[in-house]
């Protein structure tokens, strides 16, 4: 199709503008509030106790379900991939689960699951590991809700990269582990670090179903995305801007993991 | 190290008979080429000796040693897979080392022997390369560099240049023999193309179908073909009075003699040295003719002209079974039906 340059022009002009005016207008937006008073005023935002504690709270689920994602990611992408049993189809919808259910009723579930009167509530509560309501619970929620990133992620990697450089490995002497160490991971690796930025950014930035086992209790079970709303909601100087300064505090943060990953993980023109 | 598959029945699924009874020896020190169309069964055959596929029943031995249930790491063998499988994050040496390093030799011990392969499949220079800075060739030669590394038992090449340029197919055809001449390393060559298990190997084994149709020297599997499969997959055949002939074994005369047939020349297409001449035999069939171009001058042959086609005995020794149809309907011959009846 022949397209004339200035139509080409408009509409390239058209795509970046619907772009800047959904996406990056409202994000720039923020940085602005968060600073139209200064840097030191927006410090004192996210330095304030509740803040402090908001923070290692969202670094802690981060921190708890990144990991435990990427680990079960890879594994998960791998048996889709490689596997050819039958529970495989089973295994592949049910990932999805997330993806496809509201954040509120996978908290709400955890409740009925966990929670006083719930099937295992009893069972936790009486040993002394209270859940819903509490950072466990939170964490749980955030595992919950992140768990697809990275498997959606990984399997098409692998499917490309496909098993030949592991025969090679096996026919070379290297036992199954070895070859996963030193073969897969790395072939497969842009893929797991993009999993991880996506599953960073959904476990720091959740709120929906971390909102109902929470006790919203300052200091204690409130996250820096419940922070973010309970500010706003407070009048006064407290109240909107330093909810901004919350805000960019979560940005600033997703994106480090985003250029860490990117150094980690350089991108390749040599997929194979 | 020699290598004995005894009996391997292989299925893909529930239909598809990937190998069926197949019995190989390979003798220690050979060149064994594996020749057959695609599905004929000869990469399964390998992979199997390999250990990345598993027999249904049956046993592979290397060295007199059953090593049906070892897995691939156990087998001290090489293997050489058509798209390089290079391991594309790692330079051309780490590729070459990966086998010495995963066996925890001693680095000083490992940089020689790498510097010792590089240097005989001529990648010195491209050490500190990764794979896709390489052509395809040498990517090759990498493989089999890092295949050497560990100085494998046998040697398991699967279609090893069916991905690169007919040149560049050709000098590391020559390049191989010339290794295997040096190492005298027990190799299996899998290949769909007979010039190239011709010039390479000393023993070819024909497959078709999941079975093996002869074993033998490359003079003897052209030369005294076991069946018709055989005769027509190493190279270009006629059919005269229903026999089944080399184009090049064909004489023409323009007087009858003793079992001669009568045909009309319908093309004459020179071929430089060779001439090559299309027959439309009385019985209206058409047959290939293969002259040299001293022998067409002195017959003078022009189109339309009649000549008497004089075949040779037929070379076809045995008899191929029912999955001979292809061949058996174009040959359309009374003899051939009744053997097959």
């Amino acid at each position: 199709m022949v397209v004339r340059p200035a139509w080409k022009y408009s509409l390239r002009a058209v795509a970046l503008g619907y772009l800047a005016l959904l996406l990056l207008a409202p994000v720039v937006f923020i940085f602005i509030k968060t600073f139209e008073h200064g840097f030191s005023t927006a410090w004192d935002y996210v330095t304030t106790p509740a803040a402090i504690s908001a923070f290692w709270l969202s670094v802690l689920i981060a921190a708890i379900a990144v990991p435990l994602n990427t680990i079960f990611g890879v594994g998960t992408a791998m048996v889709l991939v490689r596997s050819k049993t039958r529970g495989r189809k089973i295994l592949d919808a049910l990932i999805d689960i997330p993806f496809v259910v509201s954040p509120v009723i996978i908290g709400l579930s955890l409740i009925l699951v966990y929670g006083l009167h719930g099937w295992f509530g009893s069972w936790f509560i009486d040993r002394g590991i209270p859940i819903i309501f509490n950072p466990l619970g939170m964490i749980l929620a955030t595992v919950f809700v992140s768990l697809p990133f990275c498997v959606r992620e990984v399997a098409p990697v692998l499917m490309e990269v496909g098993t030949e450089q592991e025969q090679a490995a096996a026919t070379l002497g290297a036992s199954s582990g070895q070859t996963f160490w030193r073969i897969t991971l790395p072939s497969i690796r842009n893929g797991v670090a993009y999993g991880v930025v996506l599953t960073t950014a959904r476990a720091l930035g959740e709120i929906g179903a971390v909102a109902v086992v929470s006790s919203n209790v300052l200091g204690s079970t409130v996250s820096l995305p419940l922070l973010v709303k309970y500010r706003t909601q407070v009048p006064g100087p407290g109240g909107v801007s330093a909810a901004y300064a919350t805000g960019t505090e979560l940005a600033v943060m997703s994106l480090i993991v985003l250029v860490a990953m990117t150094l980690l993980a350089p991108q390749r023109k040599d997929a194979r | 190290m020699r290598i004995d598959a005894e009996a391997i029945n292989k299925r893909f699924g529930e239909d598809f008979v990937a190998l069926d009874d197949v019995t190989l020896a390979v003798p220690e020190g050979s060149l064994t080429a594996l020749l057959g169309p695609s599905g004929s069964g000869k990469s399964t055959l390998l992979r199997i000796m390999a250990g990345l596929e598993t027999p249904d029943s049956g046993v592979i031995k290397i060295a007199g040693n059953d090593v049906t249930r070892a897995r691939p790491q156990e087998r001290g063998i090489g293997f050489v897979f058509q798209h390089y499988a290079a391991f594309a994050h790692m330079t051309v040496r780490d590729n070459v080392a990966f086998g010495l390093k995963i066996r925890k030799r001693p680095k000083a011990d490992v940089r020689a022997k790498v510097d010792e392969l590089l240097d005989l499949v001529g990648l010195t220079q491209w050490g500190g390369q990764r794979p896709h800075q390489l052509s395809g060739g040498q990517r090759q030669r990498m493989a089999l560099a890092r295949a050497l590394a560990i100085e494998p038992r046998v040697l398991l090449l699967d279609e090893p240049f069916g991905a690169l340029d007919a040149n560049v197919r050709a000098e590391l055809r020559r390049w191989l023999r010339r290794l295997h001449d040096e190492q005298h390393v027990t190799t299996v060559l899998v290949t769909h193309d007979q010039e190239e298990a011709m010039e390479v190997s000393d023993t070819i084994a024909v497959m078709n179908k999941g079975r093996i149709e002869q074993v033998g020297s490359p003079q003897e599997v052209y030369d005294a073909p076991a069946t018709d499969f055989v005769m027509s997959f190493l190279g270009p055949i006629s059919t005269v009075a229903g026999k089944l002939v080399r184009p090049h074994d064909i004489s023409l005369s323009h007087t009858p003699a003793g079992g001669d047939v009568r045909a009309t020349v319908k093309r004459v297409v020179h071929l430089g040295f060779e001439v090559r001449i299309e027959l439309a035999m009385d019985d209206g069939k058409t047959a290939r003719v293969q002259l040299t171009r001293a022998q067409t001058a002195e017959l003078g042959l022009s189109e339309g002209q009649e000549v008497y086609v004089h075949p040779p005995a037929s070379k076809v020794i045995g008899r191929a079974d029912e999955h001979q149809e292809a061949v058996l309907a174009a040959s359309d011959d009374d003899t051939l039906s009744e053997a097959v009846a």
